[in-house]
């Protein structure tokens, strides 16, 4: 029970709120309670309704049902202008600062004190910051500072910091840790969402966990408290769920990997990572988002050049300047976004040919025709349904997904990087593709999965890496690959240091 | 099969429908309009035509050439000032390097854009000013001469050995030239990788550089392919006039024209050729029945500029509409 005290210093008040797209429910039931001087980690598994439950306390979105009171009045945010005027300062993981204009254009833009704004930026560790510079001149670290330093000007109740260390380097999350934490103690309230254990367990009093839409648990944070959470963020049900009958895994060391991956870095966020992959293997990649997993995929498809690192493909040295480098040498990706991949308004079969007659060395004039046999062929095999085959964008999202698989197995694959390809996707159409997948690595192909789907790396995969803060932190077997473990793991809460 | 033909085909057959309903409202206007008449406008169009088509497939390949009626003045120019006081033979090879400078020029253009990663709209508005720049210093007022079995090239209709004349002779031999010319670059090119990929950069650039496709080599190319036909237009123009014309015509804003009522998308990855040459010849005809029936010239844009947003928006309706279903 609550003592009048606390009850006066309740801030921020949201209950059951709810949210659905459509048929697709996002939030049921989501709660959350913060008092001044309070520190709370709102925390959920990929998927769980966070960033939608986010979006709406930021007025981003509209809540569905539900109300959510800020210092004892109703609110209702429908924009963001009306959060920040409630006392809701949001703090995003990408700058909001507009990248053309000086940093005091910002300050002005958004009408921030600019000797408060300097004032933080002291605090945080940046002492003769240029405010005549272009945002667009400064590095990625020091706009995050600024980002917060201008959230902190404004004086804000609520302070909302959404996986804003992400891109920080681990003195200034310190700086961070320590100011938000000092700024807390003297009233005001912090909503804190975060992958990172060692982070929440330093500055956070609080944790409210979301799984599946909902509120599942309030909790303290105290030592050993991180087991908990895991188990609320799983839940009892999915504890339970049976592992898929493989075949054990067989012992490939004494070959050639077909895909050799050795120290790549590029971008802000991937640091490390180094793996091995064979012909005849799916291999799952864990991570939770914003782990690097993004700048893995587009380095292996020759999207981005990496910053330090190298790959073999076959036993022999790559390099991959242009996708067509990579396509040539069998890699081929399926990308998370599927409008990144295809073109919306042309054909099927145009789609499916693209990849592939684009990798020709001759400009060969009966290219197209030459095709169609085996792009027809990939349509059925994958039971493509191609009524509204005149535009791709005309097709469900489900049929979509097809298409950019069968963009690659029309003339067979070697090498197959599937970035989250069930997303979205309905169940059926799920079984497709992972009977699809199993199929194409009986045939030979080497398989990089990653998913942001627990389970799939058990219906899926041969093994798993697992990817926290930009390198390798495990490699699981699929046999072992229970939920718990794949979710510890990616929290970075490896057995040793439990 | 035939609905399939039909549905994917529909702006074209409107606009050949249209096109029909023009020539029978001209006959109407004009009882004594027939063979020779539509050798005039076939022979008139002719420029208009090539340049569209130049335009049409940089707009397909997701970009603008504004520099394409300047283009069409320095290969008018070349020809005319090169070919004064030749024989048949040199004319060959000045008709030959006339259209290696368009392609030349294109791919200029094309090169500026993805190096110097300035807007292709920039890019072609610069070499707009060079190159009507150049057209005056190459021929400082019109002049210069054309081959004689150029200018008959296009004069009068077809005839073939051993057909009677009555048969063909009322196909204009300018339109013969113009679907020639045509079918000759661009079915192979569609027919191959390079078609697809230019209608892939087109569409999204994005997507068809992450499918492999090398977009700044084709982006080139569809430029060069627009100076290809803008060295064609300008050779057009000497071959009806006979002289060398340094002051572009209104060839510009006239191809975008009729390559947007042609249904090229101005966004890029849609659209054909056939649409926008059937586009060219309702223009000219709409025109021409304006000028017949004796309407003030300045109402003449007026109305033309009219039936162009509404055809346009109407298309755009009927697309809408259909996504929809």
């Amino acid at each position: 029970m609550t003592t009048p005290r606390q009850e006066a210093a309740l801030i921020l008040d949201a209950r059951n709120v709810s949210k659905r797209f459509g048929a697709v429910v996002a939030l049921r039931d989501a709660s959350l309670k913060i008092h001044r001087g309070e520190v709370i980690a709102l925390m959920g598994a990929n998927g769980a309704g966070k960033s939608t439950f986010v979006k709406i306390l930021t007025g981003a979105l509209r809540r569905g049902t539900g109300e959510i009171k800020i210092k004892g009045e109703d609110r209702s945010i429908g924009s963001p202008a009306a959060a920040l005027s409630a006392g809701l300062v949001p703090v995003y993981q990408e700058s909001s600062l507009i990248p053309d204009l000086s940093v005091a254009d910002n300050l002005r833009l958004g009408d921030t004190p600019v000797a408060d704004f300097v004032h933080w930026t002291r605090e945080l560790g940046i002492s003769n910051l240029d405010l005549a510079l272009h945002t667009n001149e400064l590095p990625l670290a020091t706009l995050r500072i600024l980002d917060l330093a201008r959230a902190l000007a404004s004086k804000p109740d609520i302070l909302l910091l959404d996986e804003m260390t992400a891109a920080l380097p681990t003195d200034l999350v310190e700086r961070v840790l320590k100011v938000v934490r000092q700024h807390a103690d003297e009233g005001m309230a912090v909503i804190y969402v975060s992958h990172r254990f060692t982070e929440i367990a330093q500055l956070c009093d609080r944790a409210t966990v979301l799984r599946d839409g909902a509120t599942v648990g309030d909790i303290a944070i105290e030592s050993g408290v991180e087991e908990h959470i895991v188990e609320m963020m799983l839940g009892a049900a999915l504890k339970s769920t049976t592992r898929a009958d493989l075949p054990p895994h067989e012992q490939t060391s004494t070959l050639v990997p077909r895909l050799k991956v050795q120290g790549i870095a590029a971008g802000s966020r991937l640091t490390d990572v180094s793996f091995a992959m064979f012909p005849g293997e799916v291999l799952g990649v864990v991570a939770l988002e914003g782990q690097g997993q993004d700048e893995l995929f587009s380095v292996l498809a020759g999207f981005q050049k990496p910053k330090a690192g190298w790959l073999e493909v076959n036993g022999r040295k790559a390099n991959f300047d242009h996708p067509s480098a990579a396509i040539g040498a069998g890699i081929n990706l399926v990308p998370g976004d599927r409008a990144s991949a295809l073109l919306m308004s042309r054909s099927v079969q145009e789609n499916i040919a693209l990849p592939r007659v684009a990798a020709f060395k001759d400009w060969g004039i009966v290219a197209l025709k030459r095709e169609a046999e085996e792009v027809n062929a990939a349509i059925q095999r994958l039971q493509i349904d191609t009524r509204a085959q005149g535009e791709v964008r005309r097709l469900s999202g489900g049929n979509q997904q097809k298409v950019t698989i069968a963009r690659w197995i029309a003339r067979g694959v070697e090498t197959l990087l599937l970035f989250d390809p069930t997303r979205g996707i309905d169940v059926r159409t799920k079984q497709q593709i992972y009977a699809l997948v199993r199929d194409l690595a009986d045939q030979g192909a080497a398989i990089l999965y990653y998913t942001s789907e627990l389970a799939e790396v058990r219906m899926a995969c041969d093994r798993a890496i697992v990817i926290f803060n930009g390198g390798v932190v495990d490699i699981i077997d699929a046999k072992d690959a229970d939920d718990q473990t794949l979710m510890r793991a990616a929290y970075g809460l490896t057995a040793g240091a439990a | 099969m035939m609905v399939g033909f039909i549905s994917r085909n529909a702006w074209t057959l409107g606009l050949a429908a249209f096109l029909a309903l023009l020539l029978i409202a001209t006959k109407l206007i004009q009882p004594d309009f027939g063979v020779s008449g539509l050798d005039s406008v076939a022979r008139a169009a002719l420029p208009f035509a090539l340049a569209t088509l130049g335009m049409s497939i940089v707009i397909i390949a997701g970009g603008i050439d504004l520099s394409i009626g300047s283009t069409m003045a320095v290969a008018s120019v070349t020809a005319a000032v090169l070919m004064q006081g030749r024989g048949d033979v040199a004319s060959v090879g000045v008709v030959i390097f006339v259209l290696l400078v368009g392609l030349g020029i294109g791919a200029i253009n094309g090169a500026l854009i993805v190096i110097t990663r300035v807007p292709d709209i920039v890019v072609t508005l610069a070499t707009l000013f060079v190159l009507e720049g150049a057209a005056i210093l190459i021929l400082e007022s019109p002049g210069g001469a054309i081959a004689t079995w150029l200018r008959d090239l296009i004069v009068g209709g077809v005839t073939i050995p051993g057909f009677p004349d009555g048969l063909t002779n009322w196909i204009p031999k300018s339109l013969v030239v113009l679907l020639v010319s045509a079918g000759v670059i661009w079915m192979p090119i569609s027919r191959s990788k390079l078609g697809l990929m230019l209608y892939a950069i087109g569409s999204d650039k994005l997507a068809a550089f992450r499918s492999g496709v090398p977009v700044s080599r084709t982006k080139i190319v569809s430029y060069a392919l627009a100076g290809l036909f803008a060295a064609l237009g300008g050779l057009a123009v000497t071959m009806s006039t006979g002289i060398g014309e340094p002051i572009p015509g209104p060839y510009l804003l006239a191809s975008v024209a009729a390559a947007v009522l042609g249904g090229v998308s101005l966004t890029g990855g849609k659209g054909g050729l056939v649409g926008p040459i059937l586009a060219v010849f309702i223009l000219r005809l709409m025109r021409l029945d304006l000028t017949l029936l004796s309407v003030d010239p300045n109402a003449t844009s007026i109305i033309e500029g009219t039936v162009m947003v509404v055809v346009v928006m109407f298309g755009g309706l009927i697309a809408v509409r259909g996504r929809k279903t």
